[in-house]
Order: structure tokens, then C-alpha cells, then sequence
């Protein structure tokens, strides 16, 4: 997803019985849904994971604007480029509230960047593929955003309040994205046949990578256990990636276009589609910085920032000369 | 990359649309209070959200400690009689 692979501190789920009492009053009031907020005790453990995992998100929504950026100057007509715009405009807006949320932890904006700058943090790996064609613009926004979306609505109910109060913001603005993707697409396949083979190119390179964004699976992982126990993680990788597959699958058929994966059936035992795995080494490599534009996307970040510098020095160089010269802003 | 301070964090209220108190939406990091207030026109307004912002820098806010929770809430609980369905009003007085 957004955050893949956030490893926890923990080693599996510690029984209610065998925490001392301070955890174990943080524990119950999570299993009795109480929300937990900023200056609340909570475990060394729940903040640093929760630190990794938010950071992660905001990070997976700065650089996820740089894809489709890319394509802001060439889109076909004013209307799709004023819709672009303000699409890449709010993935700023979701980092910027995430980067509050995780900022509540004790962490700072300004560290969290470094981080990222310095490739000690990750963002997820789908942004590391590059948009070859404006097709790219509506595969992108009809399946990563409807990736994300599948993860970002059960997140909602997360036991950090502002964590949670963040995706509610983010949820509510999401869904236009994905539609302005799914439009696209229609447009694309209902057009002429250089347009439909584009439309099934874009789905056929974001397919598998979209399915990649949900991470391995971890229905045997102790890192999910103990997120899912402090709720902080709602579902398991498999779970919302199956999800995914079948809410996409009837639209991909709407559009006339065909997914990639010749196992993907339909099963009437389990009521759900049976379908390929990605290639898993091939997200592990994207992860692990050598996917096709992980090198790019990091050297635009960081050239952003340092090209910044001027700017924010300005600023508060001039915040502080209205100060000693008593001017307060109107 | 450069050591520079840290924009200062602001906390932002937007009084919406139906006539209703200014309410916290979230924060923002901005040099002043009037960049803090075009900063909050751009990441919290963008879909009519407000007619009015308000920015307070948040190191100026006091905010009570969870532990007083008890102390400062809980009298509360024992005055139930502030609630007016305390009081038992017969059905031929009608509404009051």
C-alpha cells in the first residue's frame, strides 16, 4: 500500500495478561475503540511504528505527484490539464496533512524530509514506474488511486486520532481522483484504436505493479499482527489486494479492456476471482531503490528542496525583521 | 542539505459555510501569520470548505494534560440534574 512493509518493534502480540498495567489500559482502550491522541502514554513500540508508517504515506503522496506531473504541460485539452492540476494539487495537500498527523508523534517535518532525502525512509514502490503516455494519467488515477482508496477507507477507524481524522480529509477527496482516472480511461477506450491499444497498454503495465502496492502477503508476519492489534493496520495484505481484484475486474470489462493475467477466472466456490501473483522479486528490487525511476524520483525531491532553500530562508528572514521592527501581519 | 530552522508550526480553524463556530481542521508550517493564512487558504479550502481561517501558532496554545481528564471532567458526571430530561414533565403540559 502507501506503507509497505512497515516493520513493528514487536515480536508478536504480547497477551493482555503479560503487559504491565500501563499497556495494558493502553491495549483495552483499543480493543474497546477508543481513540488514542497525542499527549496520551502509549508505547514506545505503537509510536515509532505509527512514526514509520505515516512518514511512509506522506512521503507515498509528495513524491506521487512527480508521475503524473510529468504529464501537467502535455495533457490534450485545458479542461483535463485544469483537472490534473488540481489532482496533483491535493497529493500535496494529503502530504501535508499526513506529515501534521505523524508530526503530533514528536517527530518533525523537516527530519521526516530528511529521511526521506536520504533514503532512509521509503515511499511506495508504484511511484517508482514511469507514465509513458496519457493513458498513464487514467490508469494511474482509476487503479492506484483505487488502490489506495481500498487501504485509505478502513484506515479511517484507525486508533490514532490524528492519523485517523487525517484520512477522513484524505478519503473524501480521493474518490474524485479515481474517477477523473476511470473517465479518462472510457474516454480512451471508446476512442479511435491507436487510443484503445494505449488505454490497454497503460492496464497492462499497471496491472501488476497496482497489486504490488498492497505488499506481500503477511497473513504470517508478526509485524501485521501486532499493527493490526494496536489497529493501526485494518486488513491483511491479501485481504484488500483480493478486494481490489474483484471490485476492478467488472470495470476493467466495462472499458473493454482485458487484464493482463490469463489464470485470472472467476470462482463460483469461493464468490471471488482467483488470480496471479505479481513478481515478487520484482518489488523487492523496485523497494529496494532499483526500480526504473527510483533514482529520478529521489534527485527531483531532492533538487525541490534545495532549490527551496532560498526561499524558506527568505521567509523567515523576513518574519523575523517585521518582528523586531513590531509589524504585526494584518 | 541545509540546517536551517524549522518554519514554525500553526494551528488552523475554519469556520464553514452554515453559520457555525471556527473549528480546528489541522496544521501547517509557515514563516508568519500571513503566510500561515495563505498556506491555510491553499491545504484546507480548496473545496469551499470556509468563509473565514483563523492561524494560531501552536506553541501558543495551552492545552489541558490527559491526566487531569478525571479531575477537570468527572464532577460533571454526578450533576445529572443540569440535563433538562432530569426533570419528569407531565404529558398535558405539553411541550416545554
Amino acid at each position: 500500500m502507501y506503507a509497505q512493509m512497515v516493520k513493528s518493534t514487536g515480536h508478536g502480540v504480547k497477551p493482555l495478561d503479560e503487559m504491565d498495567p500501563q499497556e495494558r489500559a493502553f491495549q483495552e482502550r483499543i480493543d474497546a475503540g477508543d481513540k488514542i491522541e497525542p499527549k496520551d502514554w502509549m508505547p514506545d513500540g505503537y509510536r515509532k511504528n505509527l512514526i514509520r508508517q505515516i512518514g511512509q504515506h506522506a512521503h507515498s503522496e509528495i513524491v506521487g505527484q512527480l508521475p503524473e506531473g510529468n504529464w501537467i504541460t502535455r495533457a490534450p485539452t485545458l479542461e483535463r490539464k485544469a483537472i490534473l492540476l488540481a489532482k496533483v494539487q491535493d497529493e500535496a495537500g494529503h502530504g501535508l496533512y499526513l506529515y501534521c498527523a505523524a508530526e503530533t508523534l514528536g517527530v518533525s517535518r523537516d527530519e521526516l524530509t530528511r529521511m526521506l532525502l536520504d533514503g532512509k525512509m521509503k515511499y511506495s514502490s508504484i511511484f517508482n514506474y514511469p507514465t509513458l503516455t496519457w493513458a498513464d494519467m487514467g490508469a494511474v488515477g482509476w487503479l492506484v488511486d483505487g488502490a489506495a482508496i481500498m487501504n485509505q477507507v478502513p484506515l479511517q477507524r484507525t486508533s490514532y486520532g490524528p492519523y485517523a481524522r487525517a484520512m477522513v480529509r484524505i478519503c473524501k477527496e480521493e474518490s474524485f481522483h479515481q474517477r477523473q482516472g476511470f473517465d479518462i480511461m472510457m474516454k480512451m477506450a471508446n476512442g479511435t484504436d491507436a487510443q484503445k491499444k494505449m488505454a490497454q497498454d497503460a492496464l497492462n503495465r499497471f496491472w501488476f505493479p497496482s497489486l504490488m502496492m498492497f505488499g506481500p502477503s503477511d497473513k504470517d508476519s508478526v509485524h501485521s499482527a501486532q499493527s493490526m492489534a494496536w489497529r493501526i493496520k485494518m486488513n491483511t495484505n491479501d485481504e484488500l489486494r483480493q478486494k481490489f481484484v474483484d471490485q476492478t475486474v467488472p470495470q476493467a470489462e466495462y472499458l473493454g479492456l482485458t487484464v493482463p493475467d490469463p489464470d485470472l477466472r472467476w470462482n463460483d466456490e469461493t464468490g471471488q476471482y482467483d488470480f496471479s501473483e505479481p513478481n515478487w522479486d520484482e518489488f523487492f528490487d523496485v523497494i529496494s531503490g532499483n526500480g526504473p525511476c527510483n533514482t529520478e524520483r529521489l534527485n527531483t525531491r531532492k533538487q525541490a528542496w534545495d532549490d527551496g532553500a532560498w526561499v524558506r530562508d527568505g521567509m523567515l528572514a523576513h518574519a523575523a525583521k517585521r518582528k523586531s521592527q513590531g509589524i504585526a501581519a494584518q | 542539505m541545509s540546517n536551517a530552522p524549522e518554519l514554525p508550526l500553526w494551528e488552523v480553524f475554519i469556520r464553514g459555510q452554515h453559520g457555525l463556530s471556527h473549528r480546528h481542521v489541522g496544521s501547517l508550517h509557515a514563516a508568519d501569520a500571513e503566510a500561515a493564512l495563505k498556506n491555510a487558504r491553499d491545504v484546507y479550502t480548496r473545496r469551499n470548505e470556509g468563509v473565514s481561517i483563523w492561524v494560531v501558532e501552536a506553541a501558543q496554545i495551552t492545552a489541558s494534560a490527559p491526566g487531569d481528564k478525571g479531575p477537570l471532567f468527572e464532577p460533571a458526571n454526578s450533576k445529572v440534574y443540569r440535563h433538562p430530561t432530569f426533570f419528569d414533565i407531565p404529558d398535558e403540559i405539553g411541550s416545554m
